[in-house]
């Protein structure tokens, strides 16, 4: 089945079985490969990009449900010029992370979370962030770097 | 995993989904969010030839005030439910319950009418919906009806929904201020409740919803009657799981569950009182 999307500000149309997963179609078609499949069952939010500007997990979520969205993954989230989005930085100053699998996902679900809450409380920011498991638990640093982007 | 090969169908309109269901029988599946259903798919538990989306049918996406209850368009995402200020000033239980299910990626896709046409006894929305006396309204080829919410829930995973019938709207009575409580027992924010309490008291009596304590979303009807009756809260939520099924699985044994559900019922009604 045909579907078009705009990913990261392109186009794109592509020919895509109904039951390719948007996960699997951001990854393997359009070569994004930042974000990451974890669990595979809308438990650990790894595989979290944002959908018409929210956060959803991709693995579940067929491609042929995303047609005509505006897609946004994690190479999407720095300027043109290399400058890393508030919430990239944010994680970086912060060591928000430390495998690093998750990050792409954090990133995604906290950036969709202060669009939501601008203003949130440590507890709504870890409450806001239950959709993603981190298994090194560096989840201090990473609640953090949220608070830091959202400038506290 | 992927889930097996399949066909997929777009619904424009509510009747022209009741018409594609009908040409496909049952092999054919309604998808919304898929929040319930592709996880199902992945594993394989389930495998319908056909997908008929519906998650596109904006008309039927929609919180309204309607005199005495609200009125709920069955394909309102959990996200929405949650931030409604419809729902928040008149059915404040049902907002607060909408937001716990899952996680807000799954809020943001995830519907109500797929919550409730799934009918799983681990889901918040359908106990909660439930203990609120809702009325759910299906369509199918012959037109519409409603059902009770004390009459949907057959068995595990079944409804009264016919292969050929859709969900269509949720009509949940207002609180009138009715106090209310929602308590989910879980090891990890976003997991299934190992036991769920839905509960509210008010001037016109109480009602009290339990989820994951058996085969469908359970009305703990004994402790309403009892507390009517003039039990205190202490001994109507000793009759807690009067009306309950539980089972064991990896979370609980049946004896725990039932503990559980007994303080869980106490305290929601305590702070529903207070």
């Amino acid at each position: 089945m045909e579907i078009k999307v705009t990913v990261n500000g392109k186009k794109f149309t592509s020919d895509v079985e109904p039951r390719t997963l948007l996960v699997h179609y951001i990854r393997e078609v359009l070569n994004l490969t930042g974000t990451n499949v974890g669990c595979d069952t809308s438990s650990c939010g790894a595989c979290s990009l944002h959908l018409d500007g929210e956060a959803v997990k991709s693995c579940t979520v067929l491609a042929v449900q995303a047609d005509g969205a505006n897609i946004t993954t994690i190479e999407g989230m720095a300027a043109a010029d290399g400058t890393l989005h508030p919430m990239q930085q944010a994680f970086m100053e912060n060591h928000g992370l430390q495998c690093g699998f998750c990050t792409p996902g954090m990133v995604m679900a906290a950036t969709s979370l202060l669009e939501e809450n601008p203003n949130p409380t440590e507890e709504e920011v870890r409450i806001g962030l239950e959709g993603n498991l981190c298994r090194c638990t560096g989840y201090h640093n990473i609640v953090k770097a949220v608070m830091a982007a959202a400038g506290k | 995993m992927i889930p097996a090969a399949f066909d997929y169908v777009r619904a424009g309109s509510a009747a022209e989904a009741i018409s594609l269901i009908g040409q496909h029988g049952s092999d054919a599946k309604f998808i919304a969010g898929g929040h319930s259903l592709l996880p199902m798919m992945k594993l394989r538990l389930a495998q319908p030839a056909i997908l008929v989306d519906i998650s596109r049918i904006s008309d039927l996406s929609y919180i309204k005030d309607a005199g005495d209850h609200i009125a709920i368009g069955a394909m309102t995402r959990h996200m929405d439910v949650e931030k409604s200020p419809v729902l928040a000033q008149h059915v404040p239980l049902l907002a607060h319950a909408a937001g716990h299910v899952g996680d807000p990626q799954v809020r943001h896709r995830g519907t109500i009418g797929g919550s409730i046409a799934h009918a799983d006894p681990a889901s918040d929305l359908p106990a909660t919906t439930l203990a609120l006396g809702a009325t759910y309204v299906v369509q199918g080829p012959n037109g519409t009806r409603e059902i009770a919410a004390s009459d949907f829930y057959k068995s595990f995973l079944e409804s009264d929904l016919a292969e050929d019938e859709m969900l269509t709207e949720i009509r949940v009575p207002k609180m009138n201020g009715a106090g209310w409580s929602f308590l989910k027992f879980n090891r990890r924010a976003q997991d299934w409740a190992i036991v769920g309490v839905a509960a509210w008291r008010g001037a016109n009596g109480s009602g009290v919803g339990l989820v994951n304590m058996g085969q469908t979303p359970i009305l703990a009807s004994s402790v309403s009657t009892a507390l009517a009756g003039g039990s205190s809260i202490a001994d109507a939520a000793a009759l807690a799981v009067d009306d309950a099924q539980p089972s064991a699985d990896n979370n609980a044994t049946v004896e725990y569950r039932t503990h559980l559900a007994k303080v869980l019922v106490r305290r929601a009604l305590e702070h529903a009182s207070a």
